[in-house]
């Protein structure tokens, strides 16, 4: 029994991990490539705010710029830890 | 006008110079008047790859600082008609090749070339963003593997947004995938990307590809360009990538694992 398993499940091939992690790097290099040069520090700042109020982790913020024909919108989410209550500290 | 291609990469090592060389050998073996510029500032190999390090008498910064005309700098091919190298200084450090000075290089070879070739420095800095600042036409050279593809992806998005093309909101630069120093037996074995998997992710149009070959070092060590040995698979596959370059529908090869017979392991034959 544990010797079919073995032999049907086969080992994953380098190359198909080296794929999956160069398909997600690039697309956030793309995503990176379009936005504009201030963002980085846009999203440094911001994080400095907020971090006077609630301790965040750096992942824990995500901006998002999204440009239409007419408009662009610029969307913040913060995800803030819970206290023991379970209420957002 | 000539058409001015770049070879560039980001990755170090991956296989510019040797591209550069053959490709521009191929440009010219064809008929068209070419010259290939190295854009290597203080660690020049083009000339080595030519086989024309000892005619090395000026070099592209002193061309750039008026201390030697532009014919007196540039050296003809031995080997192939219609071929010229215009080789980097070795000593001299990379802030001397300004673009001002490489626009008017590149102006008057324009007029006199049909194709001028550029080769670039490794990395993302100075030296690699002022190779591929006049470009018409980039080829991306790309070994199968994680850090090049990635690092040819950061080159995409320069090319796409720090050269003359892209700052005059002229026609992008037109990119193509070269895919260097591939082995099929290691891609059938599942141990390195395939050609499809790194079309697939740099989503830009293959102009070539390029299988590991004895016949490149074999090619460096003597100075001659690779494309000349047309017996090798390298040499050939070059010549395709030119035959591409030009227009031409070209079928691919060498990408294929060829498991060697009992005679051609005897006798020593089969792929070179
Ligand atoms: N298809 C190939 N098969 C085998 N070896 C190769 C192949 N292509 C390149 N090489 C070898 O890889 C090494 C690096 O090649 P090359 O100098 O052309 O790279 P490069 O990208 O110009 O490097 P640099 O970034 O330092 O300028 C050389 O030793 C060369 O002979
Ligand atoms: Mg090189």
């Amino acid at each position: 029994m544990k010797l079919l398993e073995f032999l049907k499940r086969e080992r994953k091939k380098s190359a198909s991990v080296a794929k999956e992690r160069l398909q997600i790097i690039v697309a956030h290099q793309r995503g990176e490539r379009d936005q504009p040069d201030y963002m980085p520090m846009l999203q440094q700042e911001l994080l400095e705010v907020i971090r006077r109020y609630v301790q965040v982790d750096q992942d824990a913020i995500n901006i998002n710029l999204d440009s239409d024909n007419d408009c662009s919108i610029l969307e913040l989410n913060v995800t803030l830890p819970r206290d023991e209550q379970g209420r957002p500290g | 006008m000539a058409k001015i291609i770049v070879v560039t990469s980001g990755k170090g090592g991956v296989g510019k110079t040797t591209s550069a060389a053959a490709i521009a050998t191929g440009l010219a073996l064809r008929g068209n008047k070419t010259v290939v510029i190295d854009f290597d500032v203080g660690l020049r190999n083009l000339d080595l790859v030519m086989g024309c390090e000892r005619r090395v008498v000026y070099d592209l910064i002193n061309v750039i600082q008026g201390e030697a005309g532009l014919n007196q700098a540039l050296i003809r091919d031995k080997r192939t008609e219609n071929l010229h190298i215009l080789p980097a200084s070795q000593t001299r450090d990379k802030e001397a090749l300004t673009a001002e000075g490489v626009e008017k290089v590149l102006d008057t070879l324009s007029r006199e070339y049909d194709f001028i070739v550029c080769d670039s420095p490794a990395g993302i800095e100075h030296g690699a963003q002022l190779a591929m600042y006049f470009a018409d036409e980039a080829i991306v050279v790309t070994n199968p593997e994680v850090s090049s593809v990635r690092d040819s992806d950061r080159i995409l998005g320069l090319l796409a947004s720090k050269t003359r093309r892209a700052e005059r909101s002229e026609p992008p630069v037109r990119e193509h995938l070269l895919i260097t120093r591939y082995d099929p037996s290691r891609v059938t074995s599942g141990d390195m990307l395939t050609l499809e998997d790194v079309r697939e992710i740099l989503a830009i149009n293959l102009v070539g590809l390029i299988p590991e070959s004895e016949a490149v070092l074999r090619a460096s060590n003597q100075g001659v360009p690779v494309v000349h040995d047309m017996d090798s698979d390298a040499g050939q596959a070059y010549a395709d990538t030119v035959s591409r370059l030009l227009g031409e529908d070209v079928p691919l090869r060498f990408h294929e694992y060829q498991k060697k017979g009992l005679l051609s392991r005897m006798f020593g034959g089969g792929r070179r």
